[in-house]
């Protein structure tokens, strides 16, 4: 039930933080691409989607509007 | 398109509004009796439930889990329905999340009031309820996950991003930190020791902040907000950025709260430098939140509940400029362990969460319940005395935290601390009265919006099922040409959910795995052994009462802490501590040396009138210690559990550890009969002081030259 299971040495531990300094930054790319590439309009449309709940106004999601945007 | 008629449940939306302000009532009332009793020592009446100890945590656990939470769910289960437009999943999950939730609340409040606590701060619920938590925790997931695959939208909304990432960041947050042996069905002891205890400890701490206080309030902020000021998000592209941001950065910044203790150096780095990281996306966030309002700052002149909105994310930026600041190891030497980190806890807690919970409950009720605002000018009359009571809370605090802080640091001419402890303690009350008085300023609001809200109610007529309509989600989705990889998880929850299980995952693990794998992080001491059942029994004393919350166990490498404490806190001394006692505030000094500093008698008449022995004293007395008995039908199972943990206690030792306990307390009546005072052996005062006699004398009994290992 210990829960020390100590290694006697660092070796190898350095893995861990460049394993997440890749993931990290590649993650951190590939959003930032898809914020620059992203069309205004599609961006438009899911802000809207607060304000349109409300019965006949909701139906942003299927409509053309939102396939010509996602686009 | 056919459009489905559907309707929306108001009903658990209401339930959870009704809790939401009872419990903020109860757990604001709980938060100005802790203020009074640290300038009224009084207050504390003489009883084990109502000390100093047992209320903070009282206090502390109502406003996050009871108040915030409550409201978190509410704001969840309204804006999730209509974000998705369906109804919930379940409306038997809601109410077994509604009632499991308020089960636990009443739950922690009679065990923490009884002394049932593990001695880890937000974390002191023991382990049935624990289990409970997680039990109800997966219930709310359930739900909120069935109402997203039922969708008629096929978008989720970036709110939504931010109720997913909460609850899975915070099931695995919760389960990773109460692992605990039970010694009975009301104690148990943490899985960790010392360090490691304190890493798992902040690592969950600081963001239980993060994912419980500040994710679910942005998703009601990116939902609330736009539809206060009806107008959508100044920027969607930048909220995409702040929650992922947010959420791979915060995860990281635990070990700022422990800054300059005996946690390896590099760990403490690496919550320096996120914890800096972090101003960007907290401020992405507050200024995406803000700048929705552009063109429309005259409605805030008006609408009341936009005032509070705008306050509310307002602090926010102000508490996320101040933490970044306040996690530099040069500020944290100076406000580590004063009242300065209560202020900045408070500007967040009373201003961006509680503000944030008014704000949009004036704005919930009168929807709901089809009827205008029972009373805009009372209503204005809270925000302007809500706003005076965070200022003035948040400024005396401020104050007497530096001044503090300050007054600890300082050396005559000569070379000796210019001041006493105690010296500083009376320095500190007329500012603890300006703060209960800002305390009661935004008591006084909170009342007012009750009796206006429930006015309000009285008035209205309250929709239970919200009649609504939109087309059914189309089963295949049709791309026109190439997808962009981030929209297979933006449509996709439970791709959304493992992603950021996995965002979260890494910083935990980077921090810990070194911790808890590198025999070099942990330095071995010698001479520190584990403790006798006598001190063990003292030690859960300590921890029952609460002790943590006023002194702390861990005196930092400065020349003005090792001048009055001794010499400076090491790793390997702490190696037996399940759980850590390292404390977070000094209101009165550290005891981490504090072994063999007094006589036993002196213990003995400070624990029965603090201010006999030290006058001016504002700690409480705890009179029951000298009638209770020591609970020695726990011995065997205590000992157990700790060999369970892999405390090196000897072959068959809780066998004769009956016999020991007897022995150790017999010197302890002897010293204390020397000095006039007579006492029973089996008395908990007598376990107590040989805890406190114990602590930090396995360095001073250590030969010298094995002092650094």
């Amino acid at each position: 039930m210990k829960f020390i299971n100590y290694l006697e040495s660092v070796t190898g531990v350095g893995i861990y933080p460049l394993t997440s300094l890749i993931i990290f930054f590649v993650f951190f790319i590939g959003v930032t691409f898809f914020i620059i590439k992203g069309r205004k309009e599609y961006f438009d449309t899911l802000s809207q989607l607060p304000l349109n709940s409300s019965n006949s106004e909701s139906v942003i999601s299927n409509s053309k509007a939102y396939d010509e945007a996602s686009k | 398109m056919e459009l489905q008629k559907f309707q929306y449940d108001n009903k658990i939306v209401k339930w959870f509004a009704y809790a939401t302000m009872t419990w903020g009532i109860v757990g604001m009332l709980a938060g100005l009796v802790a203020a009074l009793q640290l300038c009224i020592p009084a207050l504390n009446f003489n009883l084990p439930y109502t000390t100093f100890g047992r209320v903070r945590p009282i206090h502390t656990n109502a406003v996050i889990f009871a108040f915030v939470g409550n409201g978190i769910f509410m704001g969840v289960y309204y804006s999730l329905q209509r974000l998705l437009k369906t109804r919930m999943f379940s409306d038997f999950l809601g109410k077994v999340h509604f009632f499991g939730w308020q089960l636990i609340i009443v739950l922690a409040a009679v065990s923490l009031a009884l002394g049932k606590t593990t001695g880890k701060e937000y974390a002191e619920l023991e382990w049935p309820i624990d289990i409970l938590i997680t039990l109800v925790w997966v219930v709310f997931g359930w739900n909120m996950f069935g109402t997203i695959i039922r969708r008629r939208e096929r978008h989720l909304y970036v709110a939504i991003w931010f109720y997913i990432a909460t609850f899975v960041t915070i099931a695995m947050l919760h389960i990773v930190n109460s692992i605990e042996i039970p010694v009975s069905f009301w104690k148990s002891y943490s899985w960790y020791a010392g360090v490691q205890d304190a890493l798992v400890q902040w690592w969950y701490g600081h963001n239980a902040v993060a994912f419980f206080l500040t994710t679910p309030y942005l998703g009601l902020m990116y939902y609330f907000l736009p539809k206060a000021a009806n107008r959508p998000v100044y920027s969607y592209r930048l909220s995409i950025i702040h929650f992922w941001s947010l959420i791979f950065i915060y995860i990281w910044a635990g070990p700022h709260h422990l800054l300059y203790t005996a946690v390896p150096d590099w760990a403490q780095s690496l919550g320096v430098v996120f914890s800096v990281m972090l101003i960007a996306p907290s401020w992405g966030g507050m200024i995406n939140g803000l700048l929705t309002l552009r063109g429309a700052w005259d409605k805030v002149r008006e609408e009341v509940v936009l005032k509070f909105l705008v306050v509310a994310v307002t602090a926010y930026g102000m508490a996320t400029f101040e933490g970044p600041m306040l996690s530099l190891k040069n500020v944290s030497a100076i406000s580590h362990y004063t009242d300065w980190i209560v202020a900045h806890v408070h500007v967040g807690a009373l201003g961006w969460n509680g503000f944030m919970t008014f704000g949009v409950l004036y704005w919930l009720i009168p929807k709901m319940f089809r009827v205008e605002l029972y009373s805009k000018k009372l209503a204005n009359a809270h925000f302007w005395i809500g706003t005076l009571g965070i200022v003035l809370y948040a400024v005396p605090m401020y104050w007497s935290g530096i001044m503090q802080s300050l007054m600890w640091k300082e050396f005559t001419p000569e070379g000796q601390l210019k001041w006493q402890f105690m010296d500083t303690v009376t320095k500190m009350i007329p500012f603890y009265y300006t703060r209960a008085i800002g305390g009661t300023l935004y008591l006084v609001g909170a009342v007012m919006m009750v009796y206006n809200l429930v006015k309000t109610i009285k008035a209205g007529n309250f929709l239970a099922n919200e009649e609504a309509e939109a087309p059914a989600l189309e089963k295949e989705f049709k791309t026109h040409g190439k997808e962009h990889w981030h929209r297979w998880i933006e449509r996709k929850p439970v791709q959304m959910m493992i992603v950021s299980l996995v965002v979260v995952m890494i910083g935990g693990i980077i921090e810990f795995v070194p911790t808890f794998l590198v025999k070099s992080n942990i330095p071995t001491i010698a001479s520190v052994k584990p403790y006798t059942p006598l001190e063990l029994h003292g030690r859960d004393i300590y921890v029952r009462e609460g002790c943590y919350t006023c002194h702390s166990q861990m005196i930092r490498p400065f020349r003005s802490e090792t001048a009055r404490y001794g010499e400076y806190s090491k790793a390997g001394e702490f190696v037996y501590d399940h759980p850590f006692q390292w404390g977070s505030k000094r209101t009165g000094p550290d005891l981490a040396r504090v072994g063999g500093k007094y006589p036993d008698s002196w213990h003995y008449s400070h624990m029965l009138d603090p201010t006999s022995m030290s006058p001016g004293s504002i700690m409480p007395p705890y009179p029951w210690l000298f009638d209770d008995q020591i609970d020695v039908s726990s011995t065997v199972a205590k000992i157990k559990a700790m060999k369970r943990l892999g405390v090196p206690y000897p072959e068959g030792f809780e066998n004769i550890a009956a016999a020991d306990m007897e022995k150790q307390a017999k010197i302890i009546t002897e010293s204390l009969k020397k000095d006039g005072i007579q006492t029973l052996a089996d008395r908990e005062i007598v376990a107590l002081i040989a805890y406190l006699q114990r602590m930090g004398m396995d360095i001073k009994n250590q030969p010298k030259e094995t002092a650094n290992k």
